[in-house]
């Protein structure tokens, strides 16, 4: 059942609409059910979850009768942003991820996010799935401010990825969607994989999966479901180093994303197409995973090329 | 005047990536003023090629008094003003999101590092800068509440009207959250436009800056500025809202003296004309700030009023 989640008048004979699709038992009884909702499109250069949404509708349409819960499908809550390839609010050239917990007396922006707010919270588990950006590919990893890693560091290793990474509390990160939510209660575990403006099918299916399986601990899917993926899990900033650009120049990759790295391996070269040299040579400071690595080839001084996970801390739980 | 190079980034194909400083004076690090951060604030470079045409002219006069050191940069991001992006070319990201800086981290997170690095150690700090919609300010002076800037120290730009404004979360990674935190007092100076340059406009900024340096006996200079000040909370701003969207229609403009019921904008219909709306003022005031492009959303508080005393 397709339902209006908020709207507001645009100029020139158009609508902005946030939508939702609920998906009910076939039975219809809600009554003290739970409730899992799958939320994405905040940045609109950042597909990666419109194809988990479409899948697992799917997967759930298969087995209709296995559902004993509420599935609400959130698939683009910048709708403005998805049409016209841009990450922020077209327009207002603000990032949407900035704005919450919004205010319904507020601007147009803050209006439309404290809608969101409204009609997300009180589920009992959020996924707000992202894809990094343009420039960088992430492996299915869940992202956790540390203020609120003891009630989701649980359910994260439900959800079938390979990393949890726990960082530390920014106060600029409090206007984002997930810390607005997690803050009154509702836990919201914020899913970055592949890389903006593109599907990495193989990650949505294993999203898939572990979605399915949170609902299966929720008590909302009956179905059977595989075993997920053991994560890693960092809690330490130390844990991983950062591989910023020396220079300006094209970054072209040694390995592949996911590689694991020796001490001292080559990772890529940073080079000037117009000279035909080798500016840099971007090395592995210690052994350990490639989990982040640039997909964007062109690297302005200090662009971020690369993120390495200590040896020692890949260790699937 | 000493021009020097504050931060360089080698370009790719373009040009090298320049911040560009004016100092006047030697001696303590007094003030410090900056101008662009975005690429739509041509307003606040041209204010600071004024101030720095000004600060010419008194060091020679020999008006600078000793021991002072003033710094002007111009702008913090001259690549976006280049190509009219508002923020970082390559990856949309605001510098004025980015300080303190971090000098191992992403190229905006460099350049603010690089800037901060050179200006943290100011007395004073003025930033140039710009609200988020465009529109049209009755010029005013900012700080933020919780720092340790005063009321008493703003007062010295002898502007009419002084914000306060309560730190939100989003600013804490700003130039003007973080100068207080190095314990620069640091305040934001907004002038009538952003996009388009007011002669006017940046002839009262920098008169607010001579008045600001002269107050504070690091400049010669026939201070006199507005006796009677007006202290505001940001929160005791009225704001407007539309409840439809359309072609936007102002009546009044910013600095005017409206009354209550006074008819402030229509909100007109885009394709058959007739008028969805109007918006009328609910109290008798100033017009504080008022969106100056032909179109409007829903929802959006197009013009801001600060009520009569």
């Amino acid at each position: 059942m397709v339902e209006l989640v908020t709207s507001v008048g645009l100029p020139i004979d158009e609508k902005l609409m946030i939508k939702k699709n609920r998906i009910l038992p076939s039975n219809g009884k809600t009554e003290g059910m739970k409730r899992i909702s799958v939320v994405t499109g905040i940045h609109g250069d950042e597909l990666e979850g419109q194809y988990v949404c479409y899948e697992l509708q799917r997967r759930i349409e298969l087995q209709k009768e296995m559902l004993c819960g509420i599935v609400d499908i959130y698939p683009a809550m910048n709708p403005l942003g998805i049409d016209s390839i841009t990450r922020g609010i077209p327009a207002f050239d603000l990032d949407m991820n900035r704005l919450f917990p919004g205010n319904i007396d507020g601007n147009m922006t803050e209006y439309l996010a404290a809608g969101i707010m409204e009609d997300v919270q009180g589920s009992d588990c959020v996924l707000d799935i992202h894809a990094s950006n343009i420039y960088l590919t992430e492996i299915p990893q869940i992202r956790i401010n540390e203020l609120h890693a003891d009630f989701l560091v649980p359910l994260a290793k439900e959800a079938n990825v390979d990393f949890i990474w726990v960082h530390g509390a920014s106060t600029v990160l409090e206007a984002t969607f997930a810390h607005s939510l997690n803050s009154i209660g509702t836990p919201v575990l914020v899913v970055e994989m592949g890389v903006g403006m593109r599907l990495t099918q193989e990650y949505g299916d294993q999203m898939v999966e572990g979605i399915l399986n949170l609902m299966s601990k929720l008590g909302i899917w009956k179905g059977e479901v595989k075993e997920v993926r053991r994560p890693m899990i960092s809690k330490n900033p130390d844990d991983v180093s950062y591989l910023n650009a020396t220079a300006s120049g094209l970054f072209v990759p040694a390995v592949k994303h996911g590689a694991r790295l020796a001490e001292g391996e080559l990772i890529g070269r940073i080079v000037d197409p117009l000279c035909g040299k080798i500016l840099d040579e971007v090395r592995a400071p210690h052994a350990g995973l490639l989990f982040t690595i640039r997909d964007y080839p062109i690297v302005d001084e200090g662009s971020l090329m690369g993120r390495i996970l200590k040896e020692e801390v890949c260790i699937y739980e | 005047m000493n021009k020097k190079i504050i931060y360089e980034i080698k370009g790719m194909y373009r040009d090298d990536f320049r911040i560009t400083g004016y100092e006047f004076g030697e001696g303590e690090k007094s003030v410090c003023i900056v101008g662009n951060s975005r690429g739509n604030e041509v307003q606040q470079i041209y204010c600071c090629s004024q101030l720095i045409k000004k600060m010419k002219q008194l060091e020679e006069e020999g008006r600078i008094k000793a021991g002072h050191k003033i710094l002007i940069i111009p702008s913090i991001n001259s690549y976006s003003v280049n190509i009219q992006k508002r923020f970082w070319t390559t990856d949309n990201t605001d510098i004025n999101r980015m300080f303190p800086g971090y000098n191992l981290g992403e190229t905006t997170q460099r350049i603010a590092d690089g800037v901060f690095r050179e200006i943290k150690d100011y007395e004073y700090g003025i930033q140039f800068t710009s609200f988020y919609m465009p529109g049209d300010f009755v010029p005013h002076i900012r700080y933020m509440k919780e720092g340790f800037t005063t009321a008493d120290e703003a007062k010295k730009f002898g502007m009419k009207y002084i914000v306060e404004r309560k730190v939100r979360p989003y600013d804490t990674a700003t130039l003007n959250y973080n100068w207080q935190v190095w314990d620069t007092k640091a305040f934001s100076l907004y002038t009538n436009s952003t996009s388009r340059i007011s002669k006017t406009g940046a002839g009262q900024a920098v008169l607010s800056v001579m008045n600001f340096m002269a107050n504070n006996g690091i400049l010669k200079y026939g201070a006199i500025g507005e006796k009677n000040v007006r202290i505001i909370d940001d929160g005791e701003l009225i704001s407007v809202r539309t409840a439809k969207s359309g072609f936007y229609e102002p009546l009044v403009k910013a600095g005017d003296k409206v009354e209550a019921g006074t008819p402030l904008a229509n909100i007109i219909n885009p394709y058959e004309g007739d008028i969805l709306e109007t918006l009328y003022s609910p109290v008798n005031g100033v017009i504080f700030f008022i969106h100056n492009e032909p179109l409007t959303y829903a929802n959006t508080a197009v013009i801001k009023i600060l009520g009569d005393e």
